[in-house]
């Protein structure tokens, strides 16, 4: 993995940047080498990269002043939330300012009446959940890492959760965001109404990564909590009757809450760390949670064990109270810290596959282990298809890094292959960049890039994301017509 | 002119075609639309029904694929047989311009974005449309998105393309995210509520743990002329609350909705067929406003705010008003002279926040009175800007959305 060359000139005056954005921004700017090393990697550590400076302002005035600053004169930005991108997406770049939303951290209005929350884009993920609890109310999308992350980050990602096949993505739950553009101008997309009309720029700004603008103020859906909730565990002898039984659970149309699945090597490690109470001597488990009103709940419950007995279960266990709910959920929640108890690093993947096809990948997967030499255990959202195969790898080994981000990248190339996709929920980043051609044409990146074009055409937030080659949008935009001739019969390629 | 292509190959062609001539094209599907938005001046007819047919469809992915011209009728036939449905509940809107009923097709309704009742709860087009093959306004067939429901690599174009109105691609081929169908449907009534009292109750419905699927309320006049007759013989206002699910859970939560709402005002509760025939009307809207000599608006904004408006336009013009998602989705229906009640209309949006659409007009006063919400100068900007990168040359739709779109 490459990062864009660093620009000297912009190198040879960083002591003139740090002036200048330090006078924009009093006492929120850090440019000492040891005060800005917690910034140099987000949760993808295998990479890191000083910052040239960082600036942590506190008000949408700020940041557009810093944004108009950099714009005029041609400075890079890379947004950062919490930092536990899985996908590099806040990596910092040695000729660009680093710009820590950090202290946007208020709840700014909560109104239970429409079912909204207004929050700035520092707040946690779970803190706007604990800002309306009181109310009886939740934010749906529920990403492992809830605690931490903050929700300008998951619009960031389009980030999902063990609950998005019931209740959706990000983009699915954010009813507007205010946006400041590298211009400096502030928009508002969207707002406390539904499908505000015009161009949808807000559905492309949630999982932009950080590079169309920086977001400083997000309105969320919020739901009213589930009555009740229950989940089964369910054990099987092979990856197959699993995925049998997810495709029958759905055929018959119940859509869980939750259904998730862990193979033996993630529910031994799973199992280990928490004493969830997870089988051992299974090849699968999933874990089906049923939430909602609690006669449904006992009703769904019914159908999905008949379900699962039919699919040849070996073992199904239902949560007899919320104790034992939240253990079963204990065990996944911790998988990836579990794994990381038996592995000195481990990469995340995070591909999507037509769930019919897991089979045939899990055992590609296992191919691939011997090939490359390392080991893999997999969680898996499985109602969505969305894989998290968990590459166990030591980094102090030379060349198990390589070897680990070659089998990643295998993975992924196989999840394209069968019709599925690169990234489910972690996003592009710099990890999957130099993939985004096994799925997409040039033309079909052009006219992504174009649209990065609309919104920032000197490529100055967040460059060398997402996209492998960085083409001008001079380039991009010149049109392929000349003298009235078309260029047929064959479709036009750049 | 009509171009009429069968393959997406053809389409590309024709679009580069038109792109080397300079000649703006109005792209149709079914046609039931054409009414909608700014009148255009244009040079052919790209019709896009002969690209038809499900290509794809597995149900217990959730995913369907189809050319971009399917009959949406054909689609929701085909997901019907597995027991499944387009959650967001597309409507019909045809009628409401004359056209026939079940006439529209897929790619006009992701095209608009448009979304029934159920938007509270499963979302707009927008939030079901996974992928897309289209031909942007540079003559090159692209992709953007995926066959699987959850991804997020790169753009998410889709939702761009979603209420784009043919301005940005022509779409050839699009992927849906599909979903089971209830098992059963009920529909508790409330009678005689005024709109603030109705938004109140609808919202504590909401609010609760009861998963609403749909939440209206019908004034007087507009009750009497459904076709369910509980509720045109109501002799009041009527206030609908939709509970979809497995039946014992819809059982319970209907009683449920009634004690909790019921209090104070009458009560009534639809079933299966008669549950279904209301939502459809309210979906659809054109019976239950049949004034076809009246202007239509369309107004979103946010649920509490619903009541003031409505009560803010018909303070100064006569004003017939359907309430959906909760209060958040008003159906204005007002006379269509003069500039068909913009000023008032957009006043009283623009006092709350949130946008109003002018869904049916004159053409000739569709062309002075911007059908869609005027916006601020930056954001008018950037649209201008996302424009001039897929169709530089303006020959998509041109002027359909804005002067400059
Ligand atoms: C243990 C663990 C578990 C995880 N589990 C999940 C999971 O279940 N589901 C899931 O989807 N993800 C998961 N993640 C990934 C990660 O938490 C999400 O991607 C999250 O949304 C990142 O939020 P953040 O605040 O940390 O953003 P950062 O990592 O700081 O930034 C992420 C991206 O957002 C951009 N960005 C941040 N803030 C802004 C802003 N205000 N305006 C514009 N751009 C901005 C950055 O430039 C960057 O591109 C997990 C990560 C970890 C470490």
């Amino acid at each position: 993995m490459k990062m864009p060359e660093p620009d000297a000139g912009t190198l040879a005056r960083r002591d003139a940047i740090v002036a200048a954005l330090a006078a924009i921004v009093p006492g929120g700017v850090i440019d000492r080498p040891d005060a800005m090393r917690v910034y140099e990697t987000d949760a993808l550590t295998a990479y890191r990269q000083m910052p040239l400076v960082v600036v942590l302002p506190e008000t949408t005035e700020q940041v557009a002043a810093v944004l108009r600053w950099c714009h005029a004169h041609k400075v890079k930005v890379v947004p950062r939330g919490a930092g536990t991108s899985l996908s590099g997406g806040a990596l910092p770049l040695a000729d660009g300012v680093l710009l820590g939303m950090a202290k946007f951290n208020r709840v700014l209005r909560i109104d239970a009446a429409d079912r909204v929350a207004v929050v700035q884009p520092g707040v946690t993920n779970l803190g706007i959940s604990q800002a309306v609890a009181h109310l009886g109310f939740y934010y749906a999308p529920d990403p492992s890492s809830q605690i931490a992350c903050t929700i300008g980050g998951n619009v960031a990602e389009n980030s999902g959760g063990v609950h998005c096949l019931k209740y959706g993505l990000t983009t699915n739950n954010v009813l507007g965001v205010e946006l400041v553009l590298i211009t400096g101008e502030v928009v508002r997309l969207g707002g406390r109404h539904l499908d505000a009309e015009g161009y949808d720029l807000l559905g492309v700004v949630v999982g932009s990564e950080g590079l169309l603008g920086v977001v400083t103020e997000v309105t969320v859906r919020i739901l009213p909590k589930p009555a009740s909730a229950r989940a089964v565990l369910i054990g099987f002898a092979t990856s197959e009757a699993a995925g049998d039984c997810v495709a029958a659970i759905i055929a018959a149309g119940i859509i869980p809450g939750g259904m998730e699945m862990m193979d033996r090597p993630a529910i031994h490690a799973a199992e280990d760390f928490v004493h969830a109470g997870y089988p051992r001597d299974v090849e699968a488990l999933l874990i089906v949670e049923l939430d909602g009103p609690p006669a449904e709940v006992d009703h769904l419950i019914g159908s999905v064990e008949a379900i699962a007995r039919a699919k040849g279960a070996v073992m199904q266990r239902v949560s007899a109270d919320e104790a034992e709910r939240l253990t079963f959920w204990a065990g996944r929640k911790a998988a990836f810290p579990a794994v990381g108890r038996i592995s000195p690093d481990y990469f995340c993947m995070d591909g999507t596959i037509p769930r019919r096809r897991l089979p045939e990948v899990l055992t590609a997967m296992r191919e691939m282990e011997t090939r490359h030499g390392l080991r893999v255990a997999n969680v898996f959202h499985a109602g969505d298809g969305n894989l998290h195969p968990l590459i166990l790898y030591d980094a102090n080994r030379p060349g198990e890094l390589e070897r680990a981000e070659a089998f990643g990248a295998d993975i992924l190339r196989l999840c394209v292959a069968v019709g599925g996709v690169l990234t489910g929920e972690h996003g592009v980043g710099v990890e999957k960049r130099d993939l985004m051609g096994t799925m997409f044409s040039d033309v079909d990146l052009a006219h992504q890039q174009r649209l990065k074009c609309a919104f920032d055409p000197d490529g100055l937030l967040n460059p060398g994301k997402v996209f492998p080659t960085l083409h001008r949008c001079a380039e991009l935009g010149r049109l392929h017509v000349s003298g009235g001739k078309l260029p047929f019969p064959d479709l036009p390629r750049f | 002119m009509i171009l009429k292509p069968d393959d997406a190959a053809r389409l590309a062609e024709m679009v580069a075609g038109a792109l080397a001539e300079g000649a703006p094209l109005e792209i149709v599907g079914g046609g039931t639309k054409r009414g909608l938005g700014r009148p255009m001046q244009t040079r052919a007819t790209l019709d896009l029904s002969g690209l038809a047919g499900v290509t794809l469809y597995e149900p217990d992915e959730l995913v369907l694929s189809a050319h971009a011209g399917t009959r949406l009728a054909d689609i929701e036939a085909a997901v019907a047989a597995q027991g499944q449905m387009l959650a967001f509940e597309p409507p019909d809107l045809g009628p409401l311009w004359g056209a026939a009923v079940g006439a529209q097709t897929i790619g006009g309704v992701l095209a608009t974005n448009l979304a029934g009742p159920r938007r509270i709860k499963a979302g707009a087009a927008r939030d079901h449309f996974l992928g897309a093959e289209a031909v942007g306004g540079r003559g090159e067939a692209f992709k953007a998105g995926g066959r699987v429901v959850k991804n997020v690599t790169g753009y998410d174009l889709c939702k761009l393309f979603a209420g784009s109105h043919g301005t940005l691609v022509a779409l050839h081929g699009v992927t849906l995210k599909v979903m089971p169908m209830p098992e059963k449907t009920r529909t508790v009534l409330l009678l005689g509520l005024e709109p603030a009292a109705a938004v109140a109750a609808l919202a504590a419905a909401l609010g609760s743990a009861h998963e609403v699927s749909g939440a209206a309320h019908l004034p007087a006049s507009l009750a009497r002329r459904s076709a369910v007759d509980l509720v045109a013989r109501a002799g009041a206002a009527v206030t609908a609350v939709r509970v979809e699910g497995p039946g014992p859970s819809v059982a319970v939560r209907c009683a449920a909705l009634r004690e909790q709402l019921g209090r104070g005002a009458e009560a009534a509760e639809l079933h299966s067929m008669r549950s279904l025939a209301l939502w459809r009307e309210v979906r659809d809207v054109a019976s239950l406003l049949p004034d076809v000599t009246a202007a239509l608006w369309r107004v979103s904004v946010a649920p509490s705010d619903g009541p003031a408006v409505a009560a803010a336009v018909a303070a100064r013009a006569p004003t017939e008003v359907l309430f959906d998602w909760g209060g958040g989705l008003l159906w204005l229906a007002v006379p269509g002279t003069g500039d068909a009640g913009a000023a008032i209309v957009r006043a009283a949006v623009d006092a709350v926040g949130g946008h109003a659409t002018l869904v049916r007009a004159d053409a000739a006063v569709r062309a002075v009175v911007p059908p869609f919400h005027p916006q601020p100068a930056a954001l008018a900007a950037l649209s201008r800007r996302v424009k001039d990168q897929f169709d530089p040359r303006r020959i998509l739709n041109p002027g359909r959305m804005a002067a400059d779109l």
